[in-house]
């Protein structure tokens, strides 16, 4: 981190943040319809991507709602993308197993990684461990993101395979990428 | 409870799931898109004959309406109907508050509502002696919703979605009868055909 700090101006660099990243990556690919069930960690980009009206974007009630909707606008031919939170993702199953990989549809969803480095609600660290499981008993492709100088390649290369190949993908961003949520009294 | 159910707590006619569906489809002129939710209603939406605008659910219950959603935001010229049973409803109420607050012009949603789950055996939903769907959906924010009180009522219902200036929903009470037909249970076949009848794609 310290030598690409050196190699990129300072301006370049304070510009450069992962929420930056997802917004502008989304949009070279022509991702459009965001739905999402809101986080803490993701409080900046749901901010950004609503004040930028190249998206539609809307909070929904539930994760699998949001999931639903992405998988009818692919079929109307407009790309989407959600965001949700670890809890969220444990109420996918279903969703993904019955209709996001059957029907191949490219579902990419970004889920804010609660449960670990430092979580402080014990029910957030046990759903965040049937995550990873879930995602290899249906053979999804999965990455998790820890570095922001890898992290525009993760992005752009599983969009463009999630497209390419039919198939969903999920971006798990790890707390240290995003900085996490940490218990503050 | 059971006796409760059958008291009938509207003026409704009890009609057919397969009947009122070929009502709908026989209405449709202009390559409108159906999405068919699990079970019985899309084996009905099938039986009423194959169209390339059809999208039939094979799981992920609940999903009909957040699917319509979806295609009626990606083509807003397109108008969309979507099926729906009321168990599968109850599972995903939340989304008549996200479609009331997006306020698709081109979306009409259609509850089939019988208070069972036909196909698991006839048991009563929760809400079957007790809620009101159409009330609940107003509730949510969809102001231009109604039960059909008959076939009639709920073709002009359909005919008056066509020219909504915004999401519309009907509510229709149905018999207990099963699907007259069965989807065949070939789901990337049903997506790909689908995106060719609604113009995405072309066919190889």
């Amino acid at each position: 981190m310290a030598a690409a700090e050196e190699s990129t101006s300072p301006q370049a660099l304070q510009e450069k943040t992962w929420h930056g990243v997802v917004l502008q990556t989304l949009k070279r690919h022509d991702i459009r319809l965001v739905p999402y069930v809101p986080d803490r960690v993701l409080t900046t980009l749901i901010k950004n991507i609503h004040a930028d009206p190249f998206f539609t974007t809307f909070p929904t009630a539930r994760e699998e709602e949001a999931v639903g909707i992405i998988s009818g606008a692919w079929m109307g031919g407009m790309r989407g993308a959600v965001l949700m939170q670890t809890s969220g993702f444990a109420t996918l199953a279903n969703v993904l197993a019955s209709l996001a990989i059957p029907y191949q549809i490219p579902l990419i969803m970004f889920v804010s990684e609660r449960g670990t480095l430092g979580e402080f609600n014990y029910g957030q660290s046990l759903v965040c461990r049937t995550m990873r499981p879930v995602l290899d008993s249906l053979a999804m492709e999965h990455h998790t993101a820890t570095r922001l100088d890898e992290f525009e390649f993760i992005v752009d290369r599983s969009i463009r395979q999630a497209i390419t190949t039919q198939a969903p993908v999920a971006l798990i961003l790890s707390p240290l990428l995003t900085g996490g949520k940490v218990f503050e009294k | 409870m059971n006796k409760a159910k059958e008291i009938p707590a509207r003026n409704t006619k009890v009609m057919n799931r397969f009947d009122l569906t070929s009502r709908l489809v026989a209405k449709l002129k202009n390559e409108e898109a159906v999405i068919g939710g699990i079970g019985n209603t899309n084996f009905d939406l099938w039986a009423a004959g194959h169209r390339p605008q059809n999208f039939y659910m094979l799981g992920s219950m609940g999903l009909a309406f957040p699917i319509a959603l979806g295609v009626a935001l990606a083509q807003p010229k397109r108008r969309i109907f979507a099926l729906e049973g009321d168990g599968s409803l109850l599972m995903q109420m939340g989304c008549l508050s996200t479609i009331a607050t997006l306020a698709p012009k081109n979306l009409c949603m259609i509850v089939m509502d019988n208070g069972i789950y036909q196909i698991t055996g006839a048991q009563p939903t929760p809400a079957a002696a007790v809620s009101d769907i159409v009330a609940i959906a107003t509730g949510c924010g969809l102001t231009n919703c109604a039960w059909a009180a008959d076939e009639e009522d709920f073709e002009r219902l359909v005919e008056q979605s066509l020219s909504a200036p915004g999401p519309t929903l009907i509510g229709v009470r149905i018999d207990d009868k099963p699907g007259v037909g069965t989807t065949r249970r070939d789901p990337v076949q049903i997506r790909e055909r689908f995106m060719l009848g609604l113009g995405v794609r072309q066919a190889l």
